[in-house]
């Protein structure tokens, strides 16, 4: 098992690399930094002095690869692509462009980020279950048919309009909990639980269906069919011999969920004002400040990948026949 | 000439897809399997219902996209700045009614009070084009209204038959086809446009945004960004996805390796942060570049299908790698080892006996993704990452009219309109997106 994970996280050294390549090439060799500081700095009339002072001010006045003017290994690292790429790698973001230390910013922001996030996981996860189970267990008949309707009309509503239908209503017409805003500690809570409900609400069409057409293939199985002919009641034949029997994919469904639950983020957090990852990702997409872009691209390929490795931990926990070598 | 016709490139492109679909429909003819499903998705009432409401949103985009620049009154041919659509042109009364600023769907008055200039107080002035007709006291608003619905609902009734007619030879044709489902949403759509069109003549049907727009106008014309957004990245993704995914199944090896290395990698990226930093990278090329885009609409239309590429970029890989499983199966087949020891090549293999086995895998992917990404670019445009601002779609216009509800009272048409459009478009690709599915995918649970 601990051979497997060392042998797992070198694989991902090299996507790492691939990531950061692509981000890099799209920032610095697509366009030049003279044309993105152009662009920040607005009018077509820009002295090339105020383009020097802008790149000299973020680092980006050093050649891309190579510096032929620095002594020794300093010809590779006083470059570019040293400086702000293979930083990452070290979790060194360098600064945004109002001058803070992005690391730093970040870690600030993982926990809102985290208080959001992770009710919306599990919360919708067993919903979505449940519901599903439901469904199943009533399977052929009208309801069924009524919940899975509910479910293609629930998923063809754009996220957009949960979120800000879920403000009007709660918050404005019944005005059960501030519209948005956030505070530390216990005082949190307020402020998290209507955006929890409309993320989940948000994402239980889809997941209902996706999980309910699992449960009707494992359904088909002859060991439920046998469960069933030997007397089990239906309940445990559900929770026994399909719903464990479906964990598998289920896991694997859910790993699938973790960037939704990064696009989610974006936009929960900028609706609802909340000072997570997914606010700063969107403050920085609208001030163009592509370092903390850049950083957050980084960091949201690590999680992913780390989310790939937690499920194939998961399966093991989940079905004693899989072992990981 | 009285005008010049323009072609972007988002428009050449979508009538490329519009041959490509009909091409597919003589290809399907001819292969037995593909026919049957389509048969069982012909036969579906849902799927068809759905279909139709499909094809009317394509007639609507399809006419959004031939777009012109009209002469300018003058000796010398000189053509307007402005790129005009055929849409624009019919619906040329709703397009150049504005308003001042809201008004409510019918309203004869305006949203906000003014102070009117014959009087000292404050009233909602009248409208310049909402109810005209009925004079300066607009007297007389609802029997006029009702008027005009009734006879809408009877001009409908009248083309509905008029196509229920014209539809006869094709019901005998193919009488097993659920065409009952394709003429009551055909009757439900004409009594609609019926009602709505006669209305339109003399009101805002559903009101006026913030700059005094006919939301009517704006959601008609957000059909073209929304439906090309899910075509034209489909389009654009699937030759690689399908090629690289074959080939990766297929060949093994390090090609495999490589290919899985690439989409892996791009998979890892969460989307919206792809997405996010392509863009903002293109707007920069795009900006650097203004003598590449002769007009406005040129250079929203390069961001367009910037936007398209990017995302046809970060979805391909799910397609790819379901190809890749089934290529790696069909590569054991004994049909495939058939036709390697008879010497035939690998290429003609993958094109003539792996191809056709995985395109019912295509043509799911193809409708299932679709509405995903109508979706998904409303979502980006509101972010500020999707559509050019100047382009109208489903995210601008509610990226604009989402402060809207917190006045009071609440300005809520210009959501509602969005959101029915874009439900009733979503809704009718997934439908239809299932009864595809269902006819095809051979592990369907029934």
């Amino acid at each position: 098992m601990l051979a497997y994970l060392i042998r797992r996280l070198l694989y991902a050294l090299p996507i790492l690399i691939g990531v950061n390549v692509i981000t890099f090439s799209l920032f610095f060799v697509v366009n030049t930094p003279d044309d993105v500081a152009r662009m920040q700095l607005g009018a077509k009339h820009v002295t090339p002095a105020a383009i020097e002072k802008w790149k000299a001010e973020r680092g980006y006045d050093k050649p891309l690869f190579f510096n032929p003017a620095a002594a020794g290994g300093a010809q590779l690292t006083e470059t570019i692509f040293f400086e702000k790429s293979v930083r990452m790698f070290m979790l060194d973001f360098g600064r945004a462009d109002d001058g803070r230390d992005i690391a730093r910013e970040i870690r600030l922001r993982m926990g809102p980020s985290l208080a959001v996030a992770v009710p919306v996981f599990v919360l919708g996860l067993w919903a979505a279950i449940s519901f599903a189970l439901l469904l199943v267990y009533f399977r052929a008949t009208p309801l069924d048919f009524a919940g899975v309707v509910l479910c293609v009309a629930m998923m063809s509503i754009s996220g957009l309009f949960y979120i800000i239908g879920g403000q009007w209503l709660v918050a404005k017409v019944w005005q059960l909990v501030p519209i948005s805003g956030y505070a530390g500690g216990l005082a949190a809570a307020q402020f998290i639980v209507l955006p929890v409900i409309v993320s989940v609400l948000a994402g239980l069409g889809a997941s209902t269906r996706w999980y309910r057409t699992i449960f009707l293939e494992e359904y088909t199985k002859d060991h439920v069919r046998t469960a069933r002919a030997k007397g089990l009641p239906e309940r445990l034949v559900l929770f026994r011999h399909v719903l464990r029997n479906a964990l598998i994919p289920i896991l694997t469904g859910a790993v699938v969920l973790i960037p939704a639950l990064f696009m989610g983020s974006l936009l929960i957090e900028a609706f609802f004002g909340i000072p997570g990852l997914g606010s700063y990702t969107i403050d920085a997409i609208h001030a163009q400040d592509f370092a903390v872009v850049r950083a957050m691209v980084f960091i949201g390929s690590a999680l992913y990948i780390v989310g790939l490795l937690l499920t194939d931990i998961s399966y093991t926990l989940a079905d004693p026949r899989i072992r990981l070598q | 000439m009285m005008f010049k016709p323009v072609l972007l490139w988002s428009d050449a492109l979508f009538f490329l897809l519009i041959a490509v679909a009909l091409a597919s429909v003589f290809y399907i003819r001819r292969d037995e399997h593909l026919r049957l499903g389509w048969r069982k998705v012909g036969q579906s009432r849902v799927g068809m219902a759905a279909a139709t409401l499909l094809l009317v949103f394509v007639g609507i985009a399809l006419l959004d996209s031939l777009h012109y620049r009209e002469r300018l009154p003058g000796p010398q041919a000189t053509y307007a700045v402005e790129v005009r659509s055929a849409l624009d042109a019919l619906l040329g009364g709703l397009r150049s009614g504005a308003e001042k600023t809201y008004s409510a769907p019918l309203a004869t008055h305006s949203f906000a009070k003014e102070t009117l200039d014959h009087d000292a107080g404050r009233d909602f002035p009248r409208l310049r084009h909402g109810g005209a007709h009925l004079g300066a006291s607009a007297e007389g608003w609802g029997a006029d209204v009702v008027r005009r619905i009734v006879q809408g609902l009877g001009i409908g009734l009248i083309v509905w038959l008029g196509l229920w007619l014209a539809g006869a030879p094709l019901r005998r044709a193919a009488p097993h086809l659920a065409w009952d489902a394709v003429f009551v949403t055909l009757l439900a759509l004409c009594l609609t446009a019926g009602a709505v069109a006669l209305l339109a003549q003399g009101y805002h049907v559903l009101g006026t945004d913030k700059v005094g727009q006919d939301v009517l106008y704006l959601t008609l014309k957000s059909i073209r960004t929304g439906l090309l957004i899910g075509t034209l990245t489909t389009l654009i993704m699937l030759p690689a996805a399908v090629f690289l995914g074959l080939l990766a199944g297929y060949a093994g090896g390090w090609i495999d390796d490589l290919i899985q290395y690439l989409y892996t990698t791009l998979n890892s990226i969460p989307g919206v942060l792809l997405i996010a930093a392509a863009v903002l990278m293109m707007q920069v090329v795009i900006d650097t570049n203004p003598e590449w885009f002769a007009t406005a609409a040129e250079r929203a239309d390069a961001r367009f299908l910037a936007l398209c590429a990017i995302l046809g970029i970060t979805s391909w890989t799910g397609l790819c790698r379901l190809l890749r499983g089934e290529a790696l199966k069909l590569r054991e087949m004994e049909y495939v080892q058939a036709a390697r020891a008879l010497g035939v090549s690998h290429a003609r293999i993958l094109a003539r006996h792996v191809l056709p086995n995985v395109m019912h895998i295509v043509m799911i992917a193809i409708v299932m993704d679709f509405s995903g990404l109508v979706l998904a670019e409303a979502v980006l445009s509101y972010v500020g990452i999707g559509v050019d601002p100047t382009t109208i779609s489903f995210g601008t216009m509610i990226n604009s009219a989402r402060m809207e509800l917190a006045r009071e009272p609440m300005v809520w048409w210009s959501l509602a309109a969005a959101f029915v459009f874009m439900f009733a478009l979503v809704l009718a690709a997934n439908l239809f997106a299932d009864a595809v599915r269902d006819a095809f995918d051979p592990r369907a649970v029934k």
